[in-house]
């Protein structure tokens, strides 16, 4: 059965670091940088990315949009 | 753009699943961290591309965090002194009834100031859609008690939590606008789920689709949260606004069109 990857793209400059975008996340994808962007906040990444479903959760809910989303069958 | 990327052979523009409307601009919001402002706008502006409105849409922003919406928006918005928007989008309908009209409202502007306008434009029928953003307090001034804060409710200027004897009852404005007869469709709906953001994407284009129909006013209440105002972290807040909002202000329709 083909299976379903996804792959995200933050901005993480532009990212506020406010963790919704990881807890909506139903794969545990994300998780927030230890360190900080030019702003100061500790932005999200995919630190685990091949669990990664290209469901675009994450993305719908982040309130500054920096989340680009990309999925495919392998 | 520094990116922190996924799997980078996914990443190819045929494989795109998801990524932010040109409709919202590339400025950086000026919300705090993971306030629901900006999930607001953003899927109003996915409306507003996918039924090709961009040109055909006029906006009315109001006074309150959201004052500079036209930053973010790519669309005409026209600012109104706080708590008129019904009052200037009713004039721009009348003029120009093409064009698809919305305020963006905040409880403090809607609920407080602009009780009146809003009271007036629901009940004349005015064929516009108003966006009411509720978190409970004057995010933009510094937390301050609102119309719309809780029974109990910290806010700066309630400091012990309202004491509804002295401060009065919080105004469900939703409800009353649902009673009167020019409303045509009434929901109360959230951003802070990925689930919630589809039910209020739904929403918002059932209002485009009744606008052009000439239905009458259409009203989308969004709970939301003030991470800063109510003093919590975002992920904080919005767990506070499902255990303590929601209860007293209930998601769901409050008044379907009969079809
Ligand atoms: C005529 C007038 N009165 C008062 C103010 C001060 N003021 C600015 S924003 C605001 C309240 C905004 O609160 P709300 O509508 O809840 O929006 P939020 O900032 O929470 O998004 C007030 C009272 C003003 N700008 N103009
Ligand atoms: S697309 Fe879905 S699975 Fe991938 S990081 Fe976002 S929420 Fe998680
Ligand atoms: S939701 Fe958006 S702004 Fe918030 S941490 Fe995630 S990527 Fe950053
Ligand atoms: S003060 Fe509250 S409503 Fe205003 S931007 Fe900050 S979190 Fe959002």
């Amino acid at each position: 059965m083909a299976k379903i990857k996804g792959s995200i793209v933050v901005n993480m400059e532009n990212c506020k670091g406010c963790e919704i975008c990881m807890v909506s996340c139903p794969t545990g994808t994300i998780s927030m940088a230890k360190e900080v962007n030019g702003k100061g906040y500790y932005y999200a990444y995919p630190a685990n990315p091949d669990l990664c479903i290209g469901c675009a959760s994450c993305a719908m809910v982040c309130p500054d949009g920096v989340i680009t989303v990309y999925k495919t069958k392998i | 753009m520094i990116e922190a990327t996924g799997i980078k052979e996914i990443i190819k523009p045929e494989n795109l699943a998801y990524r932010k409307t040109d409709i919202m601009t590339d400025n950086i919001l000026s919300y705090c961290p993971g306030c629901g402002h900006g999930t607001a706008h953003r899927i109003l502006a996915e409306v507003i591309d996918e039924e090709e409105l961009q040109s055909q849409t006029i906006g009315v922003s109001p006074v309150g965090c959201s004052v500079m919406m036209y930053n973010y928006l790519d669309v005409d918005i026209q600012q109104a002194a706080h708590g008129r928007a019904p009052a200037v989008a009713t004039a721009i309908k009348r003029l120009m009834p093409e064009k698809f009209v919305f305020t963006y409202q905040g409880d403090g502007d809607l609920a407080a100031i602009g009780t009146a306008e809003t009271i007036h434009a629901c009940n004349r029928g005015e064929n516009i859609l108003i966006i009411f953003i509720n978190n409970g307090i004057y995010g933009m001034t510094g937390g301050q008690m609102a119309p719309t804060t809780l029974p109990g409710m910290k806010s700066s200027t309630s400091p012990f939590g309202r004491d509804v004897k002295t401060m009065g009852n919080p105004l469900k404005m939703t409800d009353i606008v649902a009673t009167l007869p020019g409303t045509y469709y009434v929901t109360r709906q959230s951003v802070h789920t990925p689930a919630n953001v589809r039910k209020t994407k739904k929403a918002i284009r059932k209002a485009v689709q009744y606008q052009k129909l000439d239905k009458g006013t259409c009203f989308i209440e969004i709970v939301a949260n003030c991470p800063s105002g109510w003093k919590m972290t975002p992920v904080q807040s919005n767990k506070w606004m499902e255990e303590t909002m929601f209860p007293f202000y209930p998601l769901g329709d409050l008044k379907t069109p009969e079809e």
